[in-house]
Protein backbone atom coordinates (compact mmCIF):
# COMPACT_ATOMS: atom_id res chain seq x y z
CA UNK A 1 0.00 0.00 0.00
CA UNK A 2 1.39 3.38 -1.04
CA UNK A 3 -0.34 6.71 -0.62
CA UNK A 4 -0.23 9.47 -3.21
CA UNK A 5 0.03 12.58 -1.05
CA UNK A 6 -1.46 15.59 -2.86
CA UNK A 7 1.52 17.66 -1.70
CA UNK A 8 4.44 15.21 -1.89
CA UNK A 9 3.46 12.63 -4.49
CA UNK A 10 3.52 8.86 -4.05
CA UNK A 11 5.16 7.84 -0.78
CA UNK A 12 5.64 4.61 1.12
CA UNK A 13 3.26 3.70 3.92
CA UNK A 14 5.85 4.08 6.70
CA UNK A 15 5.71 7.87 6.32
CA UNK A 16 2.05 7.96 7.32
CA UNK A 17 0.21 7.56 10.61
CA UNK A 18 -3.36 6.39 10.83
CA UNK A 19 -6.05 8.09 12.87
CA UNK A 20 -9.15 6.21 11.73
CA UNK A 21 -12.62 6.58 10.29
CA UNK A 22 -13.30 10.13 9.07
CA UNK A 23 -17.03 9.79 9.65
CA UNK A 24 -17.38 10.46 13.40
CA UNK A 25 -17.79 14.19 14.04
CA UNK A 26 -16.81 15.62 17.40
CA UNK A 27 -20.02 16.56 19.23
CA UNK A 28 -20.61 20.19 20.13
CA UNK A 29 -19.91 21.32 23.69
CA UNK A 30 -22.90 20.44 25.82
CA UNK A 31 -23.85 17.44 23.66
CA UNK A 32 -25.61 14.59 25.41
CA UNK A 33 -23.72 11.71 27.00
CA UNK A 34 -25.08 9.38 24.31
CA UNK A 35 -23.63 11.51 21.53
CA UNK A 36 -20.23 11.68 23.20
CA UNK A 37 -20.24 7.93 23.90
CA UNK A 38 -21.11 7.23 20.30
CA UNK A 39 -18.34 9.53 19.02
CA UNK A 40 -15.62 8.19 21.32
CA UNK A 41 -16.40 4.47 21.35
CA UNK A 42 -18.69 3.19 18.62
CA UNK A 43 -17.48 2.53 15.08
CA UNK A 44 -19.12 1.41 11.84
CA UNK A 45 -15.95 -0.62 11.16
CA UNK A 46 -16.89 -0.86 7.50
CA UNK A 47 -15.83 -3.82 5.38
CA UNK A 48 -15.48 -2.13 2.01
CA UNK A 49 -15.21 1.47 0.84
CA UNK A 50 -14.50 3.91 3.65
CA UNK A 51 -13.04 7.35 4.23
CA UNK A 52 -10.37 7.89 6.85
CA UNK A 53 -7.78 10.30 8.21
CA UNK A 54 -4.05 9.74 7.72
CA UNK A 55 -1.22 12.04 8.83
CA UNK A 56 1.83 12.49 6.61
CA UNK A 57 4.34 12.81 9.46
CA UNK A 58 7.27 11.67 7.33
CA UNK A 59 6.58 14.30 4.67
CA UNK A 60 4.53 17.49 4.54
CA UNK A 61 2.92 16.84 7.94
CA UNK A 62 -0.53 17.46 6.49
CA UNK A 63 -3.66 15.61 7.51
CA UNK A 64 -5.16 13.73 4.60
CA UNK A 65 -8.57 12.28 3.93
CA UNK A 66 -8.09 8.98 2.17
CA UNK A 67 -10.84 6.95 0.47
CA UNK A 68 -9.78 3.33 0.83
CA UNK A 69 -11.31 -0.11 0.61
CA UNK A 70 -10.72 -2.14 3.78
CA UNK A 71 -11.28 -5.43 1.93
CA UNK A 72 -8.65 -4.82 -0.76
CA UNK A 73 -6.51 -1.90 0.58
CA UNK A 74 -7.22 -0.13 -2.72
CA UNK A 75 -7.03 3.66 -2.42
CA UNK A 76 -9.42 5.58 -4.68
CA UNK A 77 -8.71 9.17 -3.65
CA UNK A 78 -6.52 11.25 -1.35
CA UNK A 79 -7.49 14.79 -0.45
CA UNK A 80 -6.10 17.31 1.99
CA UNK A 81 -8.15 17.31 5.15
CA UNK A 82 -9.36 20.65 6.41
CA UNK A 83 -6.61 22.17 8.50
CA UNK A 84 -3.28 23.88 8.44
CA UNK A 85 -1.69 21.80 5.67
CA UNK A 86 -4.65 22.23 3.37
CA UNK A 87 -4.99 25.94 4.11
CA UNK A 88 -1.36 26.56 3.24
CA UNK A 89 -1.76 25.49 -0.37
CA UNK A 90 -5.23 26.91 -0.70
CA UNK A 91 -6.86 23.48 -1.08
CA UNK B 1 -12.79 -42.73 18.75
CA UNK B 2 -10.61 -42.79 21.84
CA UNK B 3 -6.92 -42.03 21.45
CA UNK B 4 -4.38 -43.91 23.54
CA UNK B 5 -1.09 -45.77 23.26
CA UNK B 6 -3.14 -48.82 22.22
CA UNK B 7 -4.99 -47.01 19.42
CA UNK B 8 -1.63 -45.71 18.22
CA UNK B 9 -0.13 -49.21 18.27
CA UNK B 10 -3.14 -50.68 16.44
CA UNK B 11 -2.95 -47.99 13.79
CA UNK B 12 0.80 -48.46 13.43
CA UNK B 13 0.35 -52.20 12.87
CA UNK B 14 -2.06 -51.50 10.03
CA UNK B 15 0.28 -48.98 8.44
CA UNK B 16 -1.66 -45.95 9.72
CA UNK B 17 -4.27 -46.57 7.04
CA UNK B 18 -7.27 -47.00 9.33
CA UNK B 19 -7.45 -43.78 11.29
CA UNK B 20 -11.05 -42.67 11.62
CA UNK B 21 -12.24 -39.13 11.07
CA UNK B 22 -11.93 -37.40 14.43
CA UNK B 23 -15.19 -35.42 14.29
CA UNK B 24 -18.48 -35.53 12.39
CA UNK B 25 -19.05 -33.10 9.53
CA UNK B 26 -22.73 -32.52 10.25
CA UNK B 27 -25.60 -31.24 8.14
CA UNK B 28 -27.82 -28.61 9.76
CA UNK B 29 -30.98 -29.55 11.67
CA UNK B 30 -33.98 -27.23 11.84
CA UNK B 31 -33.43 -26.11 15.39
CA UNK B 32 -30.80 -26.11 18.14
CA UNK B 33 -30.86 -24.95 21.75
CA UNK B 34 -27.72 -22.95 21.07
CA UNK B 35 -26.20 -21.94 17.76
CA UNK B 36 -22.63 -20.68 17.84
CA UNK B 37 -21.42 -18.62 14.91
CA UNK B 38 -17.75 -19.22 14.21
CA UNK B 39 -15.90 -22.54 14.10
CA UNK B 40 -12.62 -21.31 15.47
CA UNK B 41 -11.04 -22.23 18.77
CA UNK B 42 -13.37 -20.04 20.82
CA UNK B 43 -16.56 -21.24 19.15
CA UNK B 44 -15.65 -24.92 19.36
CA UNK B 45 -14.42 -24.58 22.95
CA UNK B 46 -17.72 -22.90 23.83
CA UNK B 47 -19.66 -25.79 22.29
CA UNK B 48 -17.58 -28.36 24.14
CA UNK B 49 -17.99 -26.62 27.52
CA UNK B 50 -21.74 -26.23 26.89
CA UNK B 51 -22.00 -29.98 26.30
CA UNK B 52 -19.54 -31.19 28.95
CA UNK B 53 -19.96 -28.68 31.81
CA UNK B 54 -23.46 -27.35 31.33
CA UNK B 55 -25.28 -30.35 29.86
CA UNK B 56 -26.48 -28.49 26.76
CA UNK B 57 -25.80 -30.89 23.92
CA UNK B 58 -28.24 -29.74 21.27
CA UNK B 59 -25.67 -27.29 19.93
CA UNK B 60 -24.45 -26.33 16.46
CA UNK B 61 -21.25 -24.57 15.51
CA UNK B 62 -21.56 -22.79 12.17
CA UNK B 63 -18.41 -22.08 10.21
CA UNK B 64 -18.25 -20.04 7.01
CA UNK B 65 -15.22 -21.93 5.67
CA UNK B 66 -13.54 -24.87 7.32
CA UNK B 67 -12.97 -25.03 11.06
CA UNK B 68 -9.84 -23.22 12.18
CA UNK B 69 -9.56 -21.31 8.91
CA UNK B 70 -9.67 -17.89 10.56
CA UNK B 71 -7.53 -16.58 13.37
CA UNK B 72 -7.21 -20.00 14.99
CA UNK B 73 -4.91 -20.86 12.09
CA UNK B 74 -3.14 -17.51 11.95
CA UNK B 75 -1.72 -16.87 15.40
CA UNK B 76 1.72 -17.34 16.96
CA UNK B 77 0.49 -20.11 19.31
CA UNK B 78 1.59 -18.46 22.55
CA UNK B 79 -0.14 -19.22 25.84
CA UNK B 80 0.47 -17.20 29.03
CA UNK B 81 -1.35 -15.49 31.90
CA UNK B 82 0.92 -12.54 32.67
CA UNK B 83 -1.70 -9.81 32.76
CA UNK B 84 -1.72 -6.98 35.27
CA UNK B 85 -5.23 -5.58 35.61
CA UNK B 86 -8.19 -6.87 37.61
CA UNK B 87 -10.56 -8.56 35.18
CA UNK B 88 -7.75 -9.83 32.99
CA UNK B 89 -5.52 -11.42 35.64
CA UNK B 90 -8.03 -13.96 36.92
CA UNK B 91 -9.52 -14.70 33.54
CA UNK B 92 -6.24 -15.49 31.79
CA UNK B 93 -5.13 -17.63 34.73
CA UNK B 94 -8.40 -19.57 34.47
CA UNK B 95 -7.54 -20.09 30.84
CA UNK B 96 -3.96 -21.13 31.71
CA UNK B 97 -5.27 -23.75 34.15
CA UNK B 98 -7.58 -25.08 31.46
CA UNK B 99 -4.64 -25.33 29.04
CA UNK B 100 -2.86 -27.46 31.61
CA UNK B 101 -5.61 -30.08 31.63
CA UNK B 102 -6.94 -29.65 28.11
CA UNK B 103 -5.31 -32.69 26.53
CA UNK B 104 -6.65 -35.02 29.21
CA UNK B 105 -10.08 -33.36 29.10
CA UNK B 106 -10.32 -33.64 25.33
CA UNK B 107 -8.39 -36.90 24.83
CA UNK B 108 -6.41 -35.08 22.16
CA UNK B 109 -2.75 -34.17 21.86
CA UNK B 110 -2.67 -30.39 21.47
CA UNK B 111 1.10 -30.30 22.02
CA UNK B 112 0.75 -27.94 24.97
CA UNK B 113 4.31 -27.06 25.84
CA UNK B 114 5.00 -25.10 29.02
CA UNK B 115 8.41 -23.95 27.91
CA UNK B 116 8.15 -20.57 29.63
CA UNK B 117 7.55 -17.02 28.43
CA UNK B 118 10.27 -14.41 29.04
CA UNK B 119 9.59 -10.70 28.57
CA UNK B 120 12.95 -8.95 28.36
CA UNK B 121 13.48 -5.55 29.96
CA UNK B 122 15.99 -2.98 28.79
CA UNK B 123 15.91 -0.13 31.31
CA UNK B 124 15.53 0.46 35.03
CA UNK B 125 12.05 1.83 34.51
CA UNK B 126 10.99 -1.21 32.53
CA UNK B 127 12.45 -3.52 35.19
CA UNK B 128 10.32 -1.73 37.80
CA UNK B 129 7.22 -2.06 35.63
CA UNK B 130 7.88 -5.78 35.11
CA UNK B 131 8.59 -6.30 38.81
CA UNK B 132 5.22 -4.72 39.52
CA UNK B 133 3.51 -6.91 36.97
CA UNK B 134 5.23 -9.99 38.38
CA UNK B 135 4.12 -9.05 41.89
CA UNK B 136 0.57 -8.54 40.66
CA UNK B 137 0.66 -12.00 39.15
CA UNK B 138 2.07 -13.57 42.31
CA UNK B 139 -0.47 -12.07 44.67
CA UNK B 140 -3.09 -13.52 42.33
CA UNK B 141 -1.55 -16.96 42.62
CA UNK B 142 0.17 -16.92 39.21
CA UNK B 143 3.81 -17.90 38.81
CA UNK B 144 6.25 -15.13 37.93
CA UNK B 145 9.99 -14.70 38.36
CA UNK B 146 12.05 -11.59 37.79
CA UNK B 147 15.31 -12.58 36.13
CA UNK B 148 18.48 -10.53 36.31
CA UNK B 149 21.01 -10.29 33.51
CA UNK B 150 23.01 -13.31 34.70
CA UNK B 151 19.92 -15.51 34.66
CA UNK B 152 18.91 -14.34 31.17
CA UNK B 153 22.46 -14.93 29.89
CA UNK B 154 22.37 -18.45 31.24
CA UNK B 155 18.99 -19.16 29.69
CA UNK B 156 19.62 -17.49 26.32
CA UNK B 157 23.35 -17.05 25.77
CA UNK B 158 22.81 -16.33 22.07
CA UNK B 159 21.11 -12.95 22.59
CA UNK B 160 22.90 -9.76 21.66
CA UNK B 161 24.04 -8.42 25.04
CA UNK B 162 26.13 -5.66 23.45
CA UNK B 163 23.19 -3.58 22.25
CA UNK B 164 24.18 -0.13 23.56
CA UNK B 165 20.85 1.50 22.80
CA UNK B 166 18.60 -1.20 24.30
CA UNK B 167 20.80 -3.32 26.58
CA UNK B 168 19.18 -6.51 27.88
CA UNK B 169 19.01 -6.07 31.66
CA UNK B 170 16.86 -9.04 32.57
CA UNK B 171 13.38 -10.41 32.08
CA UNK B 172 10.08 -11.39 33.61
CA UNK B 173 9.56 -15.13 33.34
CA UNK B 174 6.35 -17.11 33.54
CA UNK B 175 7.49 -20.73 33.51
CA UNK B 176 3.97 -22.11 33.04
CA UNK B 177 3.53 -20.11 29.84
CA UNK B 178 4.54 -21.56 26.49
CA UNK B 179 2.96 -22.68 23.25
CA UNK B 180 0.28 -25.04 21.95
CA UNK B 181 -0.33 -26.46 18.50
CA UNK B 182 -3.04 -24.17 17.14
CA UNK B 183 -4.65 -26.59 14.67
CA UNK B 184 -4.69 -29.39 17.22
CA UNK B 185 -6.53 -27.10 19.63
CA UNK B 186 -9.26 -26.63 17.02
CA UNK B 187 -9.38 -30.31 16.12
CA UNK B 188 -9.26 -31.34 19.78
CA UNK B 189 -12.30 -29.27 20.71
CA UNK B 190 -14.08 -30.42 17.53
CA UNK B 191 -13.23 -34.04 18.39
CA UNK B 192 -14.51 -33.84 21.95
CA UNK B 193 -17.55 -31.66 21.19
CA UNK B 194 -18.61 -33.84 18.28
CA UNK B 195 -18.39 -36.93 20.48
CA UNK B 196 -20.87 -35.31 22.88
CA UNK B 197 -23.35 -34.65 20.05
CA UNK B 198 -22.44 -31.13 18.97
CA UNK B 199 -23.06 -30.54 15.25
CA UNK B 200 -20.10 -28.93 13.49
CA UNK B 201 -21.36 -27.45 10.24
CA UNK B 202 -18.81 -26.17 7.74
CA UNK B 203 -19.28 -24.04 4.63
CA UNK B 204 -22.25 -22.47 6.36
CA UNK B 205 -22.10 -18.70 6.28
CA UNK B 206 -24.51 -16.73 8.45
CA UNK B 207 -26.20 -14.11 6.30
CA UNK B 208 -28.75 -12.70 8.72
CA UNK B 209 -30.65 -13.14 11.96
CA UNK B 210 -34.20 -14.39 12.32
CA UNK B 211 -36.12 -12.18 14.76
CA UNK B 212 -39.57 -12.57 16.29
CA UNK B 213 -42.15 -9.81 16.74
CA UNK B 214 -40.38 -8.57 19.89
CA UNK B 215 -37.02 -8.39 18.14
CA UNK B 216 -35.67 -11.47 19.90
CA UNK B 217 -33.21 -13.48 17.85
CA UNK B 218 -34.77 -16.89 17.21
CA UNK B 219 -32.39 -18.23 14.61
CA UNK B 220 -30.03 -17.46 11.79
CA UNK B 221 -30.27 -17.28 8.02
CA UNK B 222 -27.38 -19.12 6.46
CA UNK B 223 -26.02 -20.16 3.09
CA UNK B 224 -27.39 -23.61 3.99
CA UNK B 225 -30.85 -22.43 4.94
CA UNK B 226 -32.62 -21.16 8.02
CA UNK B 227 -31.59 -22.62 11.38
CA UNK B 228 -33.69 -21.97 14.47
CA UNK B 229 -31.99 -21.35 17.81
CA UNK B 230 -32.93 -20.84 21.44
CA UNK B 231 -29.85 -18.66 21.77
CA UNK B 232 -27.22 -17.48 19.33
CA UNK B 233 -23.62 -16.88 20.39
CA UNK B 234 -21.12 -15.02 18.22
CA UNK B 235 -17.47 -16.07 18.34
CA UNK B 236 -16.26 -14.45 15.13
CA UNK B 237 -13.46 -12.17 16.32
CA UNK B 238 -12.14 -10.16 13.39
CA UNK B 239 -15.61 -9.99 11.86
CA UNK B 240 -17.66 -9.18 14.97
CA UNK B 241 -18.72 -5.77 13.67
CA UNK B 242 -19.96 -7.30 10.40
CA UNK B 243 -21.99 -10.02 12.07
CA UNK B 244 -23.33 -7.67 14.78
CA UNK B 245 -24.37 -5.21 12.06
CA UNK B 246 -26.80 -7.86 10.77
CA UNK B 247 -28.58 -7.45 14.09
CA UNK B 248 -28.40 -3.66 13.88
CA UNK B 249 -25.61 -3.31 16.44
CA UNK B 250 -22.54 -1.07 16.38
CA UNK B 251 -19.65 -2.23 18.53
CA UNK B 252 -16.70 -0.48 20.22
CA UNK B 253 -14.40 -2.41 17.90
CA UNK B 254 -12.23 -1.81 14.83
CA UNK B 255 -10.87 -4.61 12.64
CA UNK B 256 -7.13 -4.49 12.08
CA UNK B 257 -4.61 -6.76 10.40
CA UNK B 258 -1.88 -8.48 12.39
CA UNK B 259 0.93 -10.21 10.54
CA UNK B 260 2.86 -13.26 11.67
CA UNK B 261 5.94 -14.91 10.25
CA UNK B 262 7.78 -18.18 10.20
CA UNK B 263 11.37 -18.72 9.16
CA UNK B 264 12.89 -21.75 7.50
CA UNK B 265 13.68 -24.52 9.98
CA UNK B 266 16.87 -24.25 11.98
CA UNK B 267 18.37 -26.47 14.68
CA UNK B 268 16.91 -26.13 18.21
CA UNK B 269 17.79 -22.66 19.44
CA UNK B 270 15.08 -20.95 21.44
CA UNK B 271 14.25 -22.70 24.72
CA UNK B 272 11.12 -20.65 25.35
CA UNK B 273 8.87 -17.87 24.13
CA UNK B 274 10.74 -14.59 24.22
CA UNK B 275 9.68 -10.97 23.74
CA UNK B 276 11.78 -7.90 23.01
CA UNK B 277 10.89 -5.13 25.45
CA UNK B 278 12.25 -2.21 23.45
CA UNK B 279 10.22 -2.87 20.33
CA UNK B 280 7.37 -5.17 19.48
CA UNK B 281 8.76 -8.60 18.67
CA UNK B 282 7.82 -11.98 20.11
CA UNK B 283 9.21 -15.30 19.01
CA UNK B 284 9.21 -19.01 19.72
CA UNK B 285 10.56 -21.98 17.82
CA UNK B 286 8.18 -24.58 16.51
CA UNK B 287 8.89 -28.28 16.87
CA UNK B 288 9.61 -28.33 13.15
CA UNK B 289 12.40 -25.82 13.77
CA UNK B 290 10.96 -22.65 12.27
CA UNK B 291 11.10 -19.42 14.22
CA UNK B 292 7.50 -18.27 14.65
CA UNK B 293 7.31 -14.57 15.32
CA UNK B 294 5.25 -11.44 15.14
CA UNK B 295 5.00 -7.82 16.23
CA UNK B 296 2.54 -4.97 16.06
CA UNK B 297 -0.65 -4.74 14.07
CA UNK B 298 -0.29 -2.75 10.85
CA UNK B 299 -2.33 0.06 12.37
CA UNK B 300 -5.06 0.74 9.82
CA UNK B 301 -8.52 -0.81 9.54
CA UNK B 302 -8.45 -3.89 7.36
CA UNK B 303 -10.39 -7.02 6.52
CA UNK B 304 -7.87 -8.09 3.88
CA UNK B 305 -5.99 -10.81 5.83
CA UNK B 306 -2.70 -9.47 4.51
CA UNK B 307 -0.41 -6.69 5.67
CA UNK B 308 2.22 -4.36 4.35
CA UNK B 309 5.98 -3.92 4.33
CA UNK B 310 6.63 -1.30 7.06
CA UNK B 311 5.48 -3.61 9.85
CA UNK B 312 7.33 -6.55 8.32
CA UNK B 313 10.51 -4.46 8.37
CA UNK B 314 9.88 -3.28 11.92
CA UNK B 315 9.30 -6.81 13.19
CA UNK B 316 12.42 -8.15 11.50
CA UNK B 317 14.46 -5.25 12.88
CA UNK B 318 13.25 -6.17 16.36
CA UNK B 319 14.40 -9.73 15.80
CA UNK B 320 17.77 -8.60 14.49
CA UNK B 321 18.28 -6.31 17.49
CA UNK B 322 18.00 -9.31 19.80
CA UNK B 323 19.43 -12.11 17.68
CA UNK B 324 21.77 -10.76 14.96
CA UNK B 325 22.70 -14.31 14.01
CA UNK B 326 19.27 -14.93 12.47
CA UNK B 327 20.05 -12.32 9.79
CA UNK B 328 20.79 -14.98 7.19
CA UNK B 329 17.85 -17.19 8.08
CA UNK B 330 15.26 -16.89 5.36
CA UNK B 331 11.65 -16.01 5.93
CA UNK B 332 9.56 -18.97 4.88
CA UNK B 333 6.03 -17.67 5.17
CA UNK B 334 4.18 -14.58 6.25
CA UNK B 335 0.44 -14.08 6.68
CA UNK B 336 -2.16 -11.79 8.18
CA UNK B 337 -5.20 -12.26 10.37
CA UNK B 338 -7.99 -9.84 11.22
CA UNK B 339 -8.19 -8.73 14.84
CA UNK B 340 -11.17 -7.33 16.74
CA UNK B 341 -9.35 -4.34 18.24
CA UNK B 342 -11.56 -3.12 21.07
CA UNK B 343 -11.52 0.37 22.49
CA UNK B 344 -9.61 -0.61 25.64
CA UNK B 345 -7.64 -3.60 24.39
CA UNK B 346 -9.70 -6.14 26.35
CA UNK B 347 -12.39 -8.58 25.25
CA UNK B 348 -16.17 -8.37 25.44
CA UNK B 349 -18.12 -11.41 26.64
CA UNK B 350 -21.66 -10.39 27.35
CA UNK B 351 -25.28 -10.51 26.35
CA UNK B 352 -25.85 -8.13 23.48
CA UNK B 353 -28.57 -5.48 23.62
CA UNK B 354 -30.54 -7.75 21.26
CA UNK B 355 -32.43 -10.45 23.15
CA UNK B 356 -31.19 -13.94 22.33
CA UNK B 357 -27.84 -12.78 20.88
CA UNK B 358 -24.63 -13.18 22.89
CA UNK B 359 -21.24 -11.62 22.18
CA UNK B 360 -17.76 -13.08 22.42
CA UNK B 361 -15.63 -10.43 20.75
CA UNK B 362 -12.86 -7.86 21.00
CA UNK B 363 -9.93 -10.22 21.54
CA UNK B 364 -7.45 -7.79 20.02
CA UNK B 365 -4.39 -9.88 19.27
CA UNK B 366 -4.52 -12.00 22.39
CA UNK B 367 -7.26 -14.43 21.51
CA UNK B 368 -5.36 -17.68 21.12
CA UNK B 369 -4.16 -17.98 24.73
CA UNK B 370 -7.71 -17.24 25.84
CA UNK B 371 -9.27 -20.10 23.85
CA UNK B 372 -10.18 -22.49 26.70
CA UNK B 373 -11.08 -19.74 29.17
CA UNK B 374 -13.16 -17.94 26.58
CA UNK B 375 -15.06 -21.11 25.75
CA UNK B 376 -15.67 -21.85 29.41
CA UNK B 377 -17.00 -18.43 30.44
CA UNK B 378 -18.98 -17.98 27.21
CA UNK B 379 -20.62 -21.36 27.74
CA UNK B 380 -21.43 -20.25 31.29
CA UNK B 381 -23.02 -17.05 29.99
CA UNK B 382 -25.05 -18.92 27.36
CA UNK B 383 -26.19 -21.59 29.81
CA UNK B 384 -26.89 -19.45 32.87
CA UNK B 385 -27.59 -16.00 31.40
CA UNK B 386 -25.20 -14.46 33.92
CA UNK B 387 -21.51 -13.75 33.41
CA UNK B 388 -18.99 -16.15 34.88
CA UNK B 389 -17.26 -14.51 37.85
CA UNK B 390 -13.91 -14.45 36.03
CA UNK B 391 -15.48 -12.65 33.08
CA UNK B 392 -17.66 -10.30 35.09
CA UNK B 393 -15.66 -7.26 34.00
CA UNK B 394 -15.78 -8.02 30.24
CA UNK B 395 -19.11 -6.29 29.87
CA UNK B 396 -20.21 -4.42 26.78
CA UNK B 397 -21.44 -1.45 28.80
CA UNK B 398 -18.09 -0.89 30.52
CA UNK B 399 -17.18 1.77 27.95
CA UNK B 400 -20.26 3.78 28.82
CA UNK B 401 -19.63 3.29 32.53
CA UNK B 402 -15.96 4.27 32.26
CA UNK B 403 -14.89 0.86 33.59
CA UNK B 404 -12.30 0.16 30.91
CA UNK B 405 -9.67 -2.56 31.26
CA UNK B 406 -6.84 -0.80 29.46
CA UNK B 407 -3.58 -2.73 30.06
CA UNK B 408 -1.61 -0.44 27.80
CA UNK B 409 -3.22 2.82 28.93
CA UNK B 410 -3.81 4.04 25.38
CA UNK B 411 -7.44 5.13 25.62
CA UNK B 412 -10.05 4.72 22.91
CA UNK B 413 -7.61 4.37 20.00
CA UNK B 414 -7.81 0.72 18.95
CA UNK B 415 -4.73 0.69 16.71
CA UNK B 416 -2.52 1.59 19.68
CA UNK B 417 -3.53 -1.30 21.93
Amino acid sequence: MRIVCPFCGERELGEFTYLGDAKPVRPVAGASEDEVFDYVYLRDNVAGATSEYWYHGGGCRAWLKVARNTLTHEISSVEPALGAGAARVGA
Amino acid sequence: MKYSIFSLARAALSGHKNWQRTWRDATPKDHYDVVIIGGGGHGLATAWFLASEYGIKNVAVLEKGWIGSGNAGRNTTIIRSNYGLPGNTGFYELSMKLWERMEQDLNYNAMVSQRGVVNLYHSDAQRDAYARRGNTMRINGIDAELLDLTAVKKMMPFLNFDNARFPVQGGLLQRRGGTARHDAVVWGYAHAASALGVDIIQNCEVTGFVRDANGKVTGVETSRGKIGAGKVGMAVAGSSSRVAAMAGLRLPIESHVLQAFVSEAIKPLLPNVMTFGAGHFYVSQSDKGGLVFGGDIDGYNSYAQRGNMPVMEDVCEGGMALMPMIGRVRLLRQWGGIMDMSMDGSPIIDKSPVDGLYLNAGWCYGGFKATPGSGFVFAHLLARDTPHEEAAKFRLDRFRRGAMIDEKGQGAQPNLH
